[in-house]
């Protein structure tokens, strides 16, 4: 009797013990504690890679429907506004992406049923190169792009 | 005092909800120009927007947001006095709330 609970809790520290393990080696690392973080998505160095982890898949089809708004020339690459607005229905999410970037991935959005699809926020290019946005509705994956050209890049390299 | 200012406006039935937080947001990839050192990754991950505990919108960011990150979004639904709250959260762990009602 005494063995057998001797067994469960070796059993136990030995399950613990590797946890410990897997976050010493960093196969887990800490930022996990989000579970909803796509680790793989945001740590892609291409964007088919990127939209493969986020998506599903890398097959987006351009849409014209999605308004991107940002400067046509932006003196600082460290605070770029974008707005990405759309006449589609259903969009679930909407990812904004810099093609150049070490990680192109910047943001994605996930919409609940209220929201609409339009999001606005500052992000950071490293150089000129284009702002992607992907939009993911019931029908598939679509996307448009616009270019930005960069005077100083803004990932402080 | 919260980190994160909002302000919720209603307009023909659209909410639009504009916040700007305070945060550093550094990828990690950045080398400090005295030490040439890296400067450890240190952005949000994660932002949360609810209208009345229901969630609207969840943002997941690198840290190719610029610092001090700006966020604009908008929802149908809400009311003049409804409660809008935004929740960050780091990858360090760290988080802040702040609500804001409709006006």
């Amino acid at each position: 009797m005494i063995d057998a609970k001797r067994r469960i809790l070796l059993k136990g520290s030995i399950a613990a013990g590797s946890v410990g393990v897997a976050v010493g080696a960093g196969i887990l690392s800490p930022s996990l504690v989000l579970a909803n973080w796509n680790e793989a998505a945001f740590s892609a160095k291409s964007l088919p890679d990127a939209l493969s982890s986020l998506m599903g898949s890398d097959a987006t089809e351009t849409n014209d429907a999605i308004k991107i708004k940002a400067p046509d020339i932006a003196e600082n690459g460290a605070v770029v506004p974008v707005t990405v607005e759309m006449d589609l229905d259903g969009v679930k999410s909407i990812a904004i992406v810099a093609s150049e970037n070490q990680t192109p991935l910047i943001a994605s959005f996930d919409l609940g049923e209220s929201a609409m699809p339009f999001v606005s926020t500052r992000i950071k290019m490293a150089r000129t190169s284009d702002v992607v946005a992907v939009v993911q509705t019931g029908d598939g994956l679509f996307s448009n792009a616009k270019e930005v050209k960069v005077t100083i890049g803004g990932c402080g390299g | 005092m919260s980190d994160i200012r909002i302000r919720a406006r209603i307009k023909d039935g659209e909410t639009e909800v504009k916040c700007l937080m305070n945060h550093p947001m550094e990828t990690g990839l950045r080398k400090d120009s005295k030490t040439d050192e890296l400067v450890p990754a240190h952005f949000i991950q994660e932002v949360v927007c609810k209208l009345k505990d229901e969630v609207v919108m969840t943002a997941n960011w690198s840290g190719g947001v610029s610092r001090n990150p700006y966020l604009a979004f908008k929802f149908t639904g809400g009311e003049v006095g409804d409660p809008v709250e935004i929740t960050w959260t780091d990858n360090l762990g760290q988080t802040e709330t702040a609500t804001d009602q409709i006006s």
